[in-house]
Protein backbone atom coordinates (compact mmCIF):
# COMPACT_ATOMS: atom_id res chain seq x y z
CA UNK A 1 0.00 0.00 0.00
CA UNK A 2 2.92 2.24 1.21
CA UNK A 3 4.48 1.87 -1.94
CA UNK A 4 1.33 2.05 -3.99
CA UNK A 5 1.06 5.59 -2.51
CA UNK A 6 5.00 6.74 -2.94
CA UNK A 7 4.48 5.75 -6.78
CA UNK A 8 1.28 7.55 -6.97
CA UNK A 9 2.89 10.76 -5.03
CA UNK A 10 5.93 10.51 -7.61
CA UNK A 11 3.83 10.18 -10.46
CA UNK A 12 1.25 13.35 -9.43
CA UNK A 13 3.84 15.46 -9.45
CA UNK A 14 6.06 14.29 -13.01
CA UNK A 15 2.81 14.11 -14.88
CA UNK A 16 2.10 17.85 -13.40
CA UNK A 17 5.41 19.04 -14.31
CA UNK A 18 5.53 17.20 -17.35
CA UNK A 19 1.95 18.79 -18.30
CA UNK A 20 2.92 22.12 -17.35
CA UNK A 21 6.33 22.16 -19.35
CA UNK A 22 4.79 20.91 -22.40
CA UNK A 23 1.99 23.67 -22.13
CA UNK A 24 4.00 26.61 -22.24
CA UNK A 25 5.49 26.73 -18.82
CA UNK A 26 2.97 29.33 -18.08
CA UNK A 27 4.28 31.35 -14.74
CA UNK A 28 0.93 33.50 -14.44
CA UNK A 29 -2.42 32.30 -13.66
CA UNK A 30 -4.77 29.31 -15.58
CA UNK A 31 -5.98 31.00 -18.63
CA UNK A 32 -8.88 29.47 -21.09
CA UNK A 33 -8.23 31.53 -23.80
CA UNK A 34 -5.33 32.70 -25.15
CA UNK A 35 -4.39 35.85 -26.77
CA UNK A 36 -2.62 36.75 -30.42
CA UNK A 37 -2.76 40.09 -32.51
CA UNK A 38 -4.22 40.33 -36.28
CA UNK A 39 -2.81 43.39 -38.09
CA UNK A 40 -5.90 44.73 -40.33
CA UNK A 41 -3.53 45.75 -43.74
CA UNK A 42 -5.49 48.86 -44.48
CA UNK A 43 -5.87 50.57 -41.04
CA UNK A 44 -3.15 48.66 -39.72
CA UNK A 45 -5.15 48.30 -36.34
CA UNK A 46 -3.84 45.54 -34.49
CA UNK A 47 -6.43 43.61 -33.18
CA UNK A 48 -6.56 40.88 -30.14
CA UNK A 49 -8.03 37.87 -31.01
CA UNK A 50 -8.76 35.40 -28.57
CA UNK A 51 -8.13 31.46 -29.14
CA UNK A 52 -10.12 29.07 -27.03
CA UNK A 53 -7.29 26.79 -25.23
CA UNK A 54 -6.33 25.72 -21.85
CA UNK A 55 -2.93 26.40 -20.30
CA UNK A 56 -2.28 24.99 -16.77
CA UNK A 57 -0.83 28.25 -14.57
CA UNK A 58 0.89 28.01 -11.34
CA UNK A 59 -1.53 27.29 -8.83
CA UNK A 60 -2.39 24.11 -11.14
CA UNK A 61 1.17 23.23 -10.54
CA UNK A 62 1.27 23.87 -6.87
CA UNK A 63 -1.82 21.78 -6.44
CA UNK A 64 -0.10 18.84 -8.00
CA UNK A 65 3.06 19.50 -6.26
CA UNK A 66 0.86 19.61 -2.77
CA UNK A 67 -1.09 16.38 -3.72
CA UNK A 68 1.99 14.81 -4.24
CA UNK A 69 3.61 15.64 -1.44
CA UNK A 70 0.36 14.32 0.50
CA UNK A 71 0.67 11.29 -1.00
CA UNK A 72 4.52 10.73 -0.46
CA UNK A 73 3.53 11.98 3.50
CA UNK A 74 1.11 9.30 3.44
CA UNK A 75 2.97 6.53 1.68
CA UNK A 76 6.01 7.84 4.93
CA UNK A 77 3.34 7.32 7.76
CA UNK A 78 2.34 4.50 6.94
CA UNK A 79 5.48 2.33 6.19
CA UNK A 80 6.73 4.14 9.64
CA UNK A 81 3.28 2.33 11.28
CA UNK A 82 3.87 -0.94 9.57
CA UNK A 83 7.58 -0.96 10.52
CA UNK A 84 6.22 -0.51 14.24
CA UNK A 85 3.73 -3.02 14.18
CA UNK A 86 6.53 -5.94 13.22
CA UNK B 1 -34.99 94.28 -42.46
CA UNK B 2 -32.86 94.01 -45.21
CA UNK B 3 -29.72 94.85 -43.15
CA UNK B 4 -30.49 92.02 -40.92
CA UNK B 5 -31.22 89.55 -43.31
CA UNK B 6 -28.11 89.41 -45.48
CA UNK B 7 -25.72 89.03 -42.41
CA UNK B 8 -28.45 86.23 -41.45
CA UNK B 9 -28.47 84.29 -44.53
CA UNK B 10 -24.63 84.74 -44.91
CA UNK B 11 -24.34 83.22 -40.62
CA UNK B 12 -26.39 80.45 -41.88
CA UNK B 13 -24.85 80.26 -45.43
CA UNK B 14 -21.24 79.35 -43.26
CA UNK B 15 -22.45 77.64 -41.03
CA UNK B 16 -24.02 74.97 -43.47
CA UNK B 17 -20.88 74.50 -45.25
CA UNK B 18 -18.78 74.41 -42.41
CA UNK B 19 -21.36 71.13 -41.25
CA UNK B 20 -21.27 69.67 -44.88
CA UNK B 21 -17.31 69.78 -45.00
CA UNK B 22 -17.89 67.48 -41.51
CA UNK B 23 -17.94 63.97 -42.52
CA UNK B 24 -20.04 61.50 -40.22
CA UNK B 25 -17.74 58.43 -39.63
CA UNK B 26 -19.83 55.05 -38.00
CA UNK B 27 -17.38 53.16 -35.75
CA UNK B 28 -19.64 50.06 -35.32
CA UNK B 29 -17.02 47.46 -37.31
CA UNK B 30 -18.59 44.44 -39.30
CA UNK B 31 -14.92 43.05 -39.56
CA UNK B 32 -14.64 43.07 -35.86
CA UNK B 33 -11.06 45.09 -36.26
CA UNK B 34 -12.08 47.65 -33.81
CA UNK B 35 -10.97 47.08 -30.30
CA UNK B 36 -10.00 48.52 -26.89
CA UNK B 37 -7.30 47.05 -24.62
CA UNK B 38 -6.74 47.27 -20.51
CA UNK B 39 -4.12 46.00 -18.25
CA UNK B 40 -3.72 46.41 -14.21
CA UNK B 41 -0.60 45.55 -12.38
CA UNK B 42 -1.15 42.59 -10.23
CA UNK B 43 1.82 40.94 -8.40
CA UNK B 44 1.86 37.46 -10.18
CA UNK B 45 1.19 38.52 -13.60
CA UNK B 46 -0.38 41.77 -15.27
CA UNK B 47 -4.35 41.46 -15.76
CA UNK B 48 -4.45 42.16 -19.06
CA UNK B 49 -7.61 41.64 -21.99
CA UNK B 50 -9.36 43.34 -24.70
CA UNK B 51 -12.76 44.22 -25.44
CA UNK B 52 -14.71 44.66 -29.54
CA UNK B 53 -18.22 45.59 -28.80
CA UNK B 54 -16.95 48.92 -30.70
CA UNK B 55 -19.78 51.59 -31.65
CA UNK B 56 -20.12 55.10 -31.65
CA UNK B 57 -20.04 58.39 -34.64
CA UNK B 58 -17.43 60.77 -34.79
CA UNK B 59 -17.76 63.97 -37.04
CA UNK B 60 -14.81 64.87 -38.62
CA UNK B 61 -13.78 67.48 -41.20
CA UNK B 62 -10.07 66.77 -42.72
CA UNK B 63 -9.43 70.42 -43.39
CA UNK B 64 -10.07 71.60 -39.83
CA UNK B 65 -9.40 67.95 -37.23
CA UNK B 66 -9.68 70.16 -34.31
CA UNK B 67 -13.61 70.17 -34.71
CA UNK B 68 -13.43 66.80 -34.26
CA UNK B 69 -16.77 65.82 -32.66
CA UNK B 70 -18.37 62.40 -32.08
CA UNK B 71 -18.85 59.78 -29.16
CA UNK B 72 -17.21 56.48 -28.61
CA UNK B 73 -18.88 53.51 -26.69
CA UNK B 74 -17.52 50.15 -25.74
CA UNK B 75 -20.11 47.50 -24.57
CA UNK B 76 -18.79 46.66 -21.24
CA UNK B 77 -20.04 42.70 -21.83
CA UNK B 78 -17.25 42.77 -24.85
CA UNK B 79 -14.46 43.19 -22.06
CA UNK B 80 -12.81 39.70 -21.89
CA UNK B 81 -9.11 38.56 -19.69
CA UNK B 82 -8.14 34.73 -20.60
CA UNK B 83 -8.70 33.62 -16.88
CA UNK B 84 -12.37 32.57 -16.45
CA UNK B 85 -12.35 33.30 -13.18
CA UNK B 86 -11.31 36.60 -13.34
CA UNK B 87 -13.60 37.25 -16.16
CA UNK B 88 -16.39 36.97 -14.02
CA UNK B 89 -15.21 38.79 -10.87
CA UNK B 90 -14.30 41.72 -14.08
CA UNK B 91 -18.00 41.40 -14.93
CA UNK B 92 -19.43 40.87 -11.58
CA UNK B 93 -21.18 43.64 -9.28
CA UNK B 94 -18.21 44.63 -7.56
CA UNK B 95 -16.15 45.36 -10.69
CA UNK B 96 -17.51 46.65 -13.23
CA UNK B 97 -20.89 45.39 -12.47
CA UNK B 98 -21.78 45.15 -16.82
CA UNK B 99 -25.89 44.07 -16.13
CA UNK B 100 -26.18 47.37 -15.04
CA UNK B 101 -23.84 49.46 -16.20
CA UNK B 102 -23.53 48.47 -19.85
CA UNK B 103 -21.78 51.22 -21.78
CA UNK B 104 -18.04 52.40 -21.25
CA UNK B 105 -17.93 55.92 -23.40
CA UNK B 106 -16.06 58.38 -24.50
CA UNK B 107 -17.77 61.57 -25.60
CA UNK B 108 -15.45 64.42 -27.46
CA UNK B 109 -15.80 67.92 -25.60
CA UNK B 110 -12.79 69.71 -27.41
CA UNK B 111 -9.85 69.11 -29.15
CA UNK B 112 -6.33 71.27 -28.23
CA UNK B 113 -3.18 71.60 -29.71
CA UNK B 114 -3.59 69.66 -32.97
CA UNK B 115 -0.76 68.88 -35.04
CA UNK B 116 -1.05 67.85 -38.99
CA UNK B 117 1.30 65.77 -40.70
CA UNK B 118 0.02 64.26 -43.82
CA UNK B 119 -2.57 61.97 -42.96
CA UNK B 120 -2.30 62.76 -39.45
CA UNK B 121 -3.47 64.47 -36.33
CA UNK B 122 -1.83 64.52 -33.28
CA UNK B 123 -4.31 65.95 -30.35
CA UNK B 124 -5.07 66.31 -26.81
CA UNK B 125 -8.68 65.65 -27.03
CA UNK B 126 -11.10 66.27 -24.09
CA UNK B 127 -13.93 64.46 -23.00
CA UNK B 128 -16.45 63.21 -20.98
CA UNK B 129 -15.24 59.50 -19.76
CA UNK B 130 -18.21 57.50 -18.27
CA UNK B 131 -17.38 54.03 -16.39
CA UNK B 132 -19.85 51.85 -14.51
CA UNK B 133 -22.08 55.33 -14.44
CA UNK B 134 -19.69 57.60 -13.42
CA UNK B 135 -18.92 60.22 -15.43
CA UNK B 136 -15.44 62.68 -15.51
CA UNK B 137 -13.88 64.94 -17.22
CA UNK B 138 -10.71 63.71 -19.10
CA UNK B 139 -8.07 64.83 -21.48
CA UNK B 140 -6.47 62.10 -23.37
CA UNK B 141 -3.13 62.34 -26.61
CA UNK B 142 -5.13 61.00 -29.71
CA UNK B 143 -3.45 60.06 -32.98
CA UNK B 144 -6.33 60.50 -36.16
CA UNK B 145 -5.29 59.08 -39.24
CA UNK B 146 -7.86 60.13 -42.28
CA UNK B 147 -7.29 57.50 -45.00
CA UNK B 148 -9.46 59.13 -48.07
CA UNK B 149 -11.36 56.49 -50.21
CA UNK B 150 -9.68 53.75 -47.99
CA UNK B 151 -13.34 52.18 -47.46
CA UNK B 152 -13.07 49.92 -50.63
CA UNK B 153 -9.58 48.23 -49.66
CA UNK B 154 -11.04 46.78 -46.79
CA UNK B 155 -13.01 44.46 -48.75
CA UNK B 156 -16.71 46.64 -48.97
CA UNK B 157 -18.85 47.52 -52.03
CA UNK B 158 -19.19 50.61 -51.11
CA UNK B 159 -16.74 54.00 -51.95
CA UNK B 160 -15.63 56.27 -48.93
CA UNK B 161 -13.60 57.32 -46.46
CA UNK B 162 -11.85 55.54 -43.02
CA UNK B 163 -10.59 57.68 -40.06
CA UNK B 164 -8.30 56.01 -37.72
CA UNK B 165 -8.24 57.03 -33.72
CA UNK B 166 -5.49 55.81 -32.09
CA UNK B 167 -5.36 56.87 -27.84
CA UNK B 168 -3.21 55.11 -24.86
CA UNK B 169 -4.12 57.08 -21.55
CA UNK B 170 -4.41 55.60 -17.88
CA UNK B 171 -7.21 56.34 -14.97
CA UNK B 172 -7.86 55.46 -11.65
CA UNK B 173 -10.08 52.62 -10.83
CA UNK B 174 -11.17 54.68 -7.72
CA UNK B 175 -12.04 57.84 -9.60
CA UNK B 176 -14.85 55.40 -10.87
CA UNK B 177 -16.05 53.95 -7.92
CA UNK B 178 -14.29 50.68 -8.75
CA UNK B 179 -13.40 49.15 -5.20
CA UNK B 180 -11.61 52.15 -3.97
CA UNK B 181 -9.05 51.97 -1.96
CA UNK B 182 -9.60 48.34 -1.37
CA UNK B 183 -6.85 45.42 -2.60
CA UNK B 184 -4.52 47.98 -4.27
CA UNK B 185 -1.83 45.47 -3.21
CA UNK B 186 -3.64 42.66 -5.17
CA UNK B 187 -4.35 44.92 -8.22
CA UNK B 188 -3.34 48.44 -9.29
CA UNK B 189 -5.21 51.52 -9.14
CA UNK B 190 -4.19 52.33 -12.19
CA UNK B 191 -5.74 50.68 -15.42
CA UNK B 192 -3.68 51.87 -19.13
CA UNK B 193 -6.41 51.29 -21.54
CA UNK B 194 -5.35 51.38 -25.38
CA UNK B 195 -8.10 52.86 -28.07
CA UNK B 196 -7.84 51.44 -31.73
CA UNK B 197 -10.97 52.07 -33.84
CA UNK B 198 -11.32 52.89 -37.44
CA UNK B 199 -14.74 54.34 -38.47
CA UNK B 200 -16.33 54.15 -41.89
CA UNK B 201 -17.63 57.16 -44.20
CA UNK B 202 -19.48 55.33 -46.77
CA UNK B 203 -20.07 57.69 -50.30
CA UNK B 204 -23.67 58.55 -50.87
Amino acid sequence: MNKTLLSLGILVSAVGIVWWFAAGANTGWTKTSVQRLERDPVTEIETPVWDNRFVPGIELLAVAGAVSVALIAAARLLRRKTASQT
Amino acid sequence: MKKLLIPTLALVLAAASASAASLAFDFKDPKGVNNATFKLDAPLEAISGSANGISGKVMFDPAKPASLTGKIVIAAKSLHVGNPVMLEHLHGEGWLDVSKHPEIAFEVVSVKNAKTTGTATTADVTGKFTLKGVTKDLTIPAKITYLKDKLKARGGQQDGDLLVIRSNFTIKRSDFGIKPGEAEDKVSNEIEIGLSVAGASPKA
